[in-house]
This record gives structure tokens, sequence and C-alpha cells, in this order.
């Protein structure tokens, strides 16, 4: 069925159409709102719509634009934001029930340089309760869906990110990505999707989930519109002490579409574990091939303790939830449930009601792995796997700049086909690494395969992953990527 | 694979205040097991002498001035408060024992 | 039974800062329930904790002046349970690397060596907020403006053998956190607060006796009182044949009586783990050792000073030493050209006196240390009596002024002008026949009483050695008279 509503082109298409006086910042706005409507019921990838407060700031973007003031490439380009990012004066819920009515008072230092920059929030989006899932299926608003196929996931936790941007809703988006939150909805959305470097953008005003593994992602259509979301949003914030201190690269000053010398590790035992598709496998070693021809030169790399990732992140991830989600008692804020007796029943009450299935039984099994008796046993064994797996990628990238694999296993997933909670998480054996190690990486699409079980073909995307710090270099040859090939102009039908 | 008890589940649940029923605690229990049982997975790592990630940022926590700034106007503490009483937030008493854990 | 008390104590101590450990909250006491809060401080979602590098200083010196080691580097843990007023369902504490450990307080022995009682550690950690019981209603109102103030945590090792040593310890240690400016320890307003760990066990026993704990001690009469009830409690319990249950109680100071908050089944689980939004703290040698430079002298080095440099005994340096303020006025005092040791017994007899009469502190008094000074030295010449100078002194504490002034304006120049004070005997010796005849019989108490009448009659300006002499004299004796 074809939408009334057309597709927002790209950032550089819209930046070119603002700049040439053929379209507003208002109508961008009104054409971004009125396209997520049409299609909420399809795929639910908006939340919580600020028409209004949009529009004033589109009209005063069109004002600055006037007087030649704008303020950067993004002024008065629309875009939307996770759930699990705070913005003042808005509601933040991270899709769940429990922080029903919730209003944050301040900014995520993320969403106040975007003001700063002009961009226009247009709208929340949704996501997997608390960031927690692989499929965004675990919203309390109910699924978003893929716009390639709505019987399928469009990955998650940022799924319904993913799906605006793959839907022409916004061109750009912000999600957060904790063990693949951005780089997988983006593969299985054929849309390009970036974690930068662990620090690089503040996580403050980001609702946490797993502090030392998380932080803001950027969706984009290409790698070099990711580029200029992530120059406006990165740098040293001092409210956020895990920040990094250096001012950042500019990343868009540096695609230079030159690959030439590029040493790209291919980690032949990763590609050989267990539930990776062959079509899929064989699509990034295509793209591998591309860049080859362009001038990179392909170089195995071995990375053994991979296939212990997804234990070690699970075990830390869940710790740091279940402490962190304890703030959630509905004493201050949110959801209180009623209860007869006295606070101990009702935090109970609150947080049995508050919870979905899933995050419930994260919060279960971290305070577990935390629990007298566990802790060396869970805890610290899977931080110490964790150094194990650094030093693999310090020891690779002594041989290359970037390392080269799928973002998923598989295509986009039906939703009826996960099976049980626990082979959902083994569909992260690719992300969760980079987010143990806190390197940046960024999925671009590489082709298209048919599912396991037959269908139409779907989107593949191919994951690029940096040395620490090197944020502009993976953009630079995921951009480089896409001077080459087609694959991200790939659209959705309508 | 570790076996997760009904009384392991209560006990874990009343530690993160989630009430769980019978049937709820059976399903977790075996779930939880279930997750266990794939991280024994990393029993066969040798990891003795590796020092646990304290963190990925080669770094030392940065140090704040001692500058106080403006605190947040009362009705603004409690504006998403389900119930306050003035600008103290309210809750149902709190029963004695209940203190810590 | 005779049993050995063993107590251990917990103090909280609030760091003196403006704002608070992790948010730049301003620290305040008192005020209507949150108004002194930031988002972080009522763990609004997505919040995050920042040090506050000045309470790491300040508690980087109340460790240096309890001799404790210094580690470079110190991890904050989270200390995770559910309590209403602790807003993030954990408390940013220290656990498994504390920022010091080891250490110990001397306490002043009667005799012999100093009593040192060691420190296991010292870790930062963050106050709870307030939970406050509205009487009539049946909710708990949650005030959040304590949360997040900057508290050392000083544990001591179960080193303490009584309630009054316990209570020393607690004054010595309030004493030396306020000495280096770590803390204002205003016990009333909750800066300061013990808990105590109480056991006992067979004398000459070596394994300690299950204990039991009572929180939240805020006076120095109140810990006496607790613990005192505790040994009693447990004592009689032991002598009965029965067993300590290890619990938590609380002391309700109006009855002089403990009341059990929580009988502890199993310990608590608090599952510390390092908190991920800190890492870890790194303090350089070289820093500790600046802060370590620039702490003030403190009581035991003072007192040590003061024994060696005014020849003072140990014991009256360490009295004047252990109160900063007296110290400086003593000093101020001393430099003055009367004998230092002089100048510190008049002063630990008369002034001390004086402002314990008054429950004054030595800022109360108007009198300028060098006119203390000035007076001693006219009495110690025997320009003024002793008795006169110490009546003058009472006065001019509280009034201030100059003694040679004073003593002039009241003529109260001692009189020892043997003219003078010979007429003044030859009437007293005319006046008292039978106690003159009563000296001459040999009652050396008869001198003492016409001594006396001497003093009256010279409005006490008389020098007595000098009333003494002449007396014994005029009476016919320098034989077996002591002058």
């Amino acid at each position: 069925m074809s939408a009334r509503t057309e597709p927002l082109g790209t950032l550089s298409e819209l930046r070119a159409a603002l700049d040439a006086g053929a379209v507003t910042s208002v109508q961008l706005a009104e054409r971004a709102l009125a396209r997520g409507a049409e299609l909420d019921a399809r795929f639910r990838a908006l939340l919580f719509p600020r028409r209004e407060r949009a529009l004033e700031e589109a009209a005063a973007a069109d004002v600055r634009r006037a007087r030649g003031e704008a303020r950067s490439v993004l002024d008065g380009v629309p875009l939307a934001i996770k759930d699990c990012i705070v913005q003042a004066g808005e509601p933040a819920t991270a899709a769940s029930r429990i922080l029903s009515g919730y209003v944050s008072p301040f900014d995520a230092s993320a969403v106040a340089r975007l003001r700063a920059a002009g961009a226009v929030i247009v709208a929340r989006t949704n996501m997997d309760e608390f960031a927690m899932g692989s499929s965004t299926a675990h919203s309390c608003y109910g699924p978003a869906r893929n716009p390639w196929d709505p019987e399928r996931s469009p990955g998650g936790s940022s799924g319904g990110s993913a799906a605006a941007v793959a839907a022409g809703i916004v061109p750009l988006a912000l999600g957060s990505d904790t063990g693949g939150s951005v780089r997988q909805p983006a593969a299985l959305c054929g849309i390009t999707g970036m974690k930068p470097t662990y620090g690089r953008v503040s996580r403050y005003g980001l609702i946490a989930f797993a502090s030392s593994l998380e932080g803001i992602g950027t969706f984009g259509r290409s790698a070099a519109d990711c580029a200029a979301l992530l120059d406006a949003i990165a740098g040293h914030d001092p409210a956020d002490s895990t920040s990094l201190p250096e001012p950042p690269p500019r990343a868009s000053a540096s695609l230079t579409g030159d690959v030439s010398g590029l040493r790209i590790g291919i980690p032949r035992d990763v590609l050989a574990l267990p539930g990776a598709s062959p079509a899929v496998v064989e699509r990034v070693l295509a793209a591998a091939d591309v860049l080859a021809r362009a001038g990179a030169k392909l170089v195995d790399v071995e990375l053994p303790h991979m296939r212990y990732g997804i234990a070690a992140y699970y075990l830390i991830a869940t710790a740091e939830a279940s402490s962190n989600l304890a703030r959630f008692d509905g004493v201050r804020y949110g959801l209180r449930a009623h209860a007869p007796g006295g606070v101990t029943e009702m935090i109970e009450a609150t947080r049995s009601e508050g919870f979905g299935a899933e995050v419930k039984r994260r919060v279960l099994l971290g305070t577990y792995v935390l629990s007298a008796g566990y802790y060396d046993a869970y805890y610290r064994k899977a931080q110490r796997v964790r150094t194990l797996l650094r030093r693999d990628f310090e020891r690779a990238f002594a041989a290359c700049e970037l390392i080269a694999m799928p973002t998923s296993p598989e295509v986009a997933f039906r939703f009826d086909a996960k099976a049980d909670a626990l082979s959902e998480y083994l569909a992260d054996v690719f992300t969760v690494p980079a987010n143990l190690a806190g390197v940046p990486a960024i999925s671009l699409p590489c082709g298209v395969a048919r599912p396991e079980g037959g269908g139409s073909e779907l989107p593949v995307g191919l994951q690029l992953l940096g040395r620490p710090l090197e944020d502009a270099a993976v953009l630079r040859a995921a951009d480089a990527f896409q001077r080459l090939t087609e694959h991200h102009l790939r659209r959705p039908a309508p | 694979m570790p076996s997760v008890s009904r009384e392991d589940v209560r006990r874990i649940a009343r530690l993160a205040r989630i009430r769980v029923g019978d049937a709820e605690a059976d399903a977790l229990a075996r779930e939880l097991g279930a997750m266990l049982g794939y991280v024994e997975l990393l029993d066969s790592l040798d990891t003795s002498g590796v020092e646990p990630t304290a963190t990925v940022i080669p770094l030392a926590t940065p140090l704040r001035a001692d500058e106080p700034s403006e605190p947040l106007a009362a009705d603004v503490a409690v504006m998403n408060a389900p119930a306050a009483e003035g600008s103290a937030f309210a809750v149902p008493r709190v029963l004695g024992g209940e203190a810590e854990g | 039974m005779s049993f050995e008390v063993v107590i251990g104590l917990e103090v909280h101590c609030q760091l003196r800062t403006r704002s608070k450990l992790f948010s730049s909250a301003p620290v305040r006491f008192g005020g209507a329930p949150n108004t002194s809060v930031v988002p972080l401080d009522i763990a609004l979602p997505g919040t995050l904790p920042v040090l506050n590098g000045a309470a790491v200083e300040l508690a980087i010196r109340a460790a240096l002046a309890t001799h404790c080691t210094i580690h470079e580097r110190s991890i904050f843990a989270r200390k995770n349970y559910f309590y209403p007023d602790l807003p993030k369902g954990y408390q940013i504490s220290q656990y498994e690397q504390p920022l010091a450990t080891g250490g110990y307080v001397e306490l002043a022995a009667s005799e012999g060596a100093a009593r040192r009682i060691r420190l296991t550690r010292i870790h930062m950690e963050e106050d709870a907020g307030k939970s406050v019981h509205d009487g009539s209603a049946s909710d708990t109102l949650i005030d959040l403006n304590r949360a997040g103030i900057p508290l050392i945590e000083i544990v001591s090792e179960p080193d303490l053998r009584s309630a009054a040593e316990a209570a020393e310890y607690l004054r010595k240690l309030r004493e030396i956190v306020r000495a280096v400016g770590a803390s204002d320890a205003d016990m009333e307003k909750g800066q300061f607060r013990c808990d105590a760990n109480v056991s006992l066990r067979r004398a000459g026993a070596t394994t300690l006796g299950t204990r039991t704990e009572i929180k939240n001690l805020n006076s120095f009469r109140f810990v006496e009182a607790a613990i005192e009830r505790e040994v009693q409690r447990q004592a009689e319990l032991l002598e009965s044949g029965g067993a300590i249950v290890q619990a938590t109680l609380g002391y309700d100071a109006e009855r002089d009586r403990l009341g059990v908050m929580r009988v502890k089944e199993n310990a608590d689980d608090y599952r510390y783990f390092p908190d991920p939004d800190l890492i870890p703290v790194v303090i350089s040698a070289a820093r500790i050792e600046a802060i370590r430079a620039a702490l003030p002298e403190l009581a035991d080095a003072r007192a040590r000073r003061f024994a060696a440099q005014y020849a003072l005994a140990p014991r009256d340096a360490a009295l004047i030493a252990a109160d900063r303020a007296l110290s400086a006025w003593f000093e101020a005092a001393a430099k003055q050209p009367a004998q230092p040791k002089s100048v510190a017994n008049w002063l630990l007899r008369d002034v001390l006196a004086a402002l314990r009469e008054r429950d004054a502190e030595i800022e109360h008094v108007k009198l300028a240390p060098e006119s203390f000074a000035a007076l001693v030295k006219l009495a110690e010449d025997g320009a003024i009596t002793a008795k006169n100078a110490r009546a003058l002194l009472a006065e001019l504490l509280w009034t201030g002024g100059d003694p040679a002034s004073a003593i002039a304006e009241r003529g109260l120049a001692a009189v020892s002008d043997a003219g003078a004070l010979g007429a003044v005997a030859d009437e007293v010796i005319a006046a008292n026949a039978k106690a003159v005849a009563s000296f001459r019989a040999g009652d050396e108490k008869s001198l003492n009483f016409l001594m006396g009448q001497v003093m009256r009659r010279t409005q006490g300006k008389a020098d007595p050695a000098a009333v003494r002499e002449i007396l014994s004299r005029k009476l016919g004796g320098d034989e077996g008279v002591t002058p």
C-alpha cells in the first residue's frame, strides 16, 4: 500500500533545498510529522510528537536562515530522538510504563547541542523498554515495525529511530547503543547507524541501562549524514565523568573517499561462529572486496575471545542495569502503584506493574550476578573476560585500521520467530564486542539477502570497527564504500 | 547447568523489590537457569592474573571545583511526584524494620 | 563472670564543602524540604555523578591527621539497597579500595603511655536524605536536602574498652577533624554521627563475642549512656546463660533505653560493585604531600612542642594544646616577660576555672593575653599579692583592661614597705594579747591568726612572706621561726 506522504530526503538533499529556498524548515517539520502520523499504525516508529514546539523552532530557524545566520548544517532540519534521551519539558519514558507521565526538567547534553546547532526535534522514537532488547518488541507502546516488512522486527533497541529514518519520516535520528542497539537496527532497516567511541558523546541525559557499555549513536541515510550528526553532538562534557576530555576531530571534514593503503582486518574465526547466515557472510565478504579493489588491503586477524562476548556482555550489562533501575520506585516520579501496606509494598507493586517481562528478567539476572557469593564467579569473571577481548582488539589493530564483519547474523526476523530470551541475546554476537572494548563501529547497507525461511530480500549490514578514538576513520571508510556502491540508496516501498 | 530454585528467585526478587507469583517464579527460575547455564561457557577460560576491566577510558575520574550551583525551585523538584506534601515527597508509611536490604 | 567490654565505633562525619559530593547543589542545613537539590540528588533519569575535588582534599586531611595510609588509587562502589530516602536505590560509597586505611587516634592516659585506638579505614561516601514521619497522617515525608552531602566514614578497630573511653575517643576525633578544617562536626546539626558496635567476652578471651550495633548516636553523653546500657544488658543476659542475638538497636535518650530496630538474621546483601559512572579516583603522591604540608599543627604535636619549648609538664601541655584557641591565647601570653610555666599554671588554674564557671570559651574572654601575662608577672614580682591578683584576674577576664592601671586605681599595690608593715604589726600585736601569748607559748597557729589580722588591716595588700617575717621578729624570736 502506497503512502500519501513522500519520504523526506537525505540531510544533504534537505540542506540543499533549504538553502536554495525550495522548502522551509516549517514545511519540513510539518512533512515529517505528517508522514510519521500516517505511518504510525504501520510502523509505530514515533512517540510523543511535539508539533507546536517543533514548528516554533522551525520558524525560528527559517528566520535565521533568511538572515544568513544558520547555525550549522543541521539548522532547521527535522530529526527524532530515542525515548531514553531526555529533553527539557518533554516526556521521557524509555518505552516503559514505570515512567508514565514523567517530564524531564533538563536537556540531555546531546540534545542541548542539537538545539544549539538549530536542529528541530519533532518527536521521540519507539524502543525496547529501557533499551533492553534487539527487536523493539519489548516496548510498552507495542512494537515498532520494519519498513521493509511490517511482520518483521526493525531490530532493537533503537528500532523506532531506525524505522523512522528508513521510512523517510526524518533524515536523521539519535539512538543509543549498549550491545548493538544502533548498529543492528540500522542493518535490519537498510540504513547507516554508528556507535562512537565510548565517551565520545556525553551520556548525561541518557536514561542509563548499562553505564560502562553504552552511548548515544547516530542514524542517517549515509555515513556522511551520520558524520554531520556526530559532529554536532560529540565533545567533552563536564557533567559526565566518563566523557573523553579531548575535543574530537570533525568527522565531516575527513570524508576524503580515499581508502588506498587502508588495512581492513577480516576475522575468519568470527565469521565461522554458529548462527551467522551464509548469505549474510557472503555479502559482507563481497563488500570487503569492493574496498580491496578500491585500494584497501585485506588482512587476516584473530579475535579469539569474541565467542565469549555475549556471556560477558550479559553479565556486565544486567548487573549494571539492576542497579541503574533501582531508582524507579514510585517515590519521586513516574508510576506509583497502590498496594495495601507500607512503602515496601508500594515499591514492589510499582516495579512489578511498571516493568515489562524482559526488563524484570534482566534486573533479576543482574541482581543474582551481583549477589553475595556470586560476584566473583560472575561479574568479576566477566570483567576479566572483557579485558581479554580488549587485548584481542589491541593486537588486531596493530595489524589493521579497521575490522570488518557482519552486524547481525541474519536479516530482519519475524516477530514470532524468537523462541525465547536467550536466543534473542545470541543475535548480538557481532555487536557486543565493540561495546565491551569501547571502540567505534558503524553498520552500513552492503546488499540484500533472502531470510532463512524464505521471502523477499532484506537488507544486510556491513559492520566496520575502528581503533579507539578513530571515529573519523570509521566514517571515512564507510563513506568511501558508499561512494563506490548504491546499497544505501535503496529504500523500502513507499 | 546451575539450578535456580523458586526460592532463589524469590530471594532475588525480594532484593530487587519485584513481586513474583508462583508460576512466574518457576518460569523465571528456568529462564535464569538457562542464561546462567549459557554463561558457564566462561568457566573454561583461564583468567587468572587478568585484571578486571575497571573502565575502557584510560583516565582517572575528573574532579569538580567546589562551586555550588542554583538548586531546583521546590516546585520543580516535586513536579513529577506521584504524591507530595508541600515540597516534600510523600510515601506510604515506612514501617519498622524495613531499612536496608 | 568477669567480662571485657569490646567497642568499635563508626563515625559518619560531614565534610566542610560548599557543594555536595557528586552534585553541585549547595550544602545547607535546614531549609524547606527539597530546596537544596539538583536533578542528580532526586535521581532523575539520565543524571550522572561528578566528584567534588574539595571533598577529596578534606577527606585526605582527616586521614593524614589520623596517621592513615592514603591510597593513590581508590574506587567508588555502589551499595545497593532500597529505602525511600535513598533516591538512586544505591549509595555511592567505597568498599574494596577505600581512600585510606590504617591510622590511629591517641588518647592521653592518666599515667603511662598514651593509648592508641587503631582505625580500620576512612572512606568517602554520600549522605542519604531524611524521612520524616508526619505524626498525624499516614504518610512518611521525604526531604532530599541532605542527600548527597559528602561524608567520611571513620571506622575504628574494636580497640575501645569502656563507654567512657569511647566518649573520649569521639571527643578527640572530633577535635582532629575540626582542627584540620575537614568538618565543623557540629553534632546538633548531625554533622558527626556515631554508630557503636558493642560486644562482651570473657576476660582473657581472644575471639570476639557476638556484637550488637547501636545506631545514630549524636552526642557524647548519649554515646556513653547507650553503651553503658547495652553493656549492662549483655552482661545480664550472658550471666543468666543467654546468648546475644546480632541486632541493630536505637537509643531513646529521653527514657535512657535501647530498642531493637532490626534483628539481623543474615548479613545484608548490598551487592557492592565499582560505580561505572565514576572510574577510579587517582591522587598523586605529590598532591597528598602538598596537603600534608599544608596541615595545621595538631594537638598532639603541639602538646609535645609546648612541653619542650615552654618546659611544661606533659599533662599540662596536653591540657592546653587540646584546644586550638586556648593554645593561641597561651602562646600570645607566653611571649611576654613572665615565666611561661607561671603563665601556664595561672592559665590552667584560674582562667580555665573561670571559663568553666560561665560555660564559656576562650574566645569570650575580654582580657588580652599580653595583659594576662603582665598581671602574672606583677604577682610573681610581689607587686600585688597572689590572692589579690587572682581576684583581679577573675574580674578583668570579663571586663578587659590594663592590670597595672587597675592595681593603681584600686590601691591594690602590695604593701611590703617594712616601716608601714611594722606599724601595722605593732597595732595587731597590741590588740591581740591572747594570741601573742599563745604563740610565745609554742602555738604556731596563732602566728597565722596574727598574720591574718595584719592582712585584714592592709586589705590583703601586704606580702604574706614579709608579714610573717616582721611578726616573727617582733614577737621575739628569730630562733626557730621560719620566715
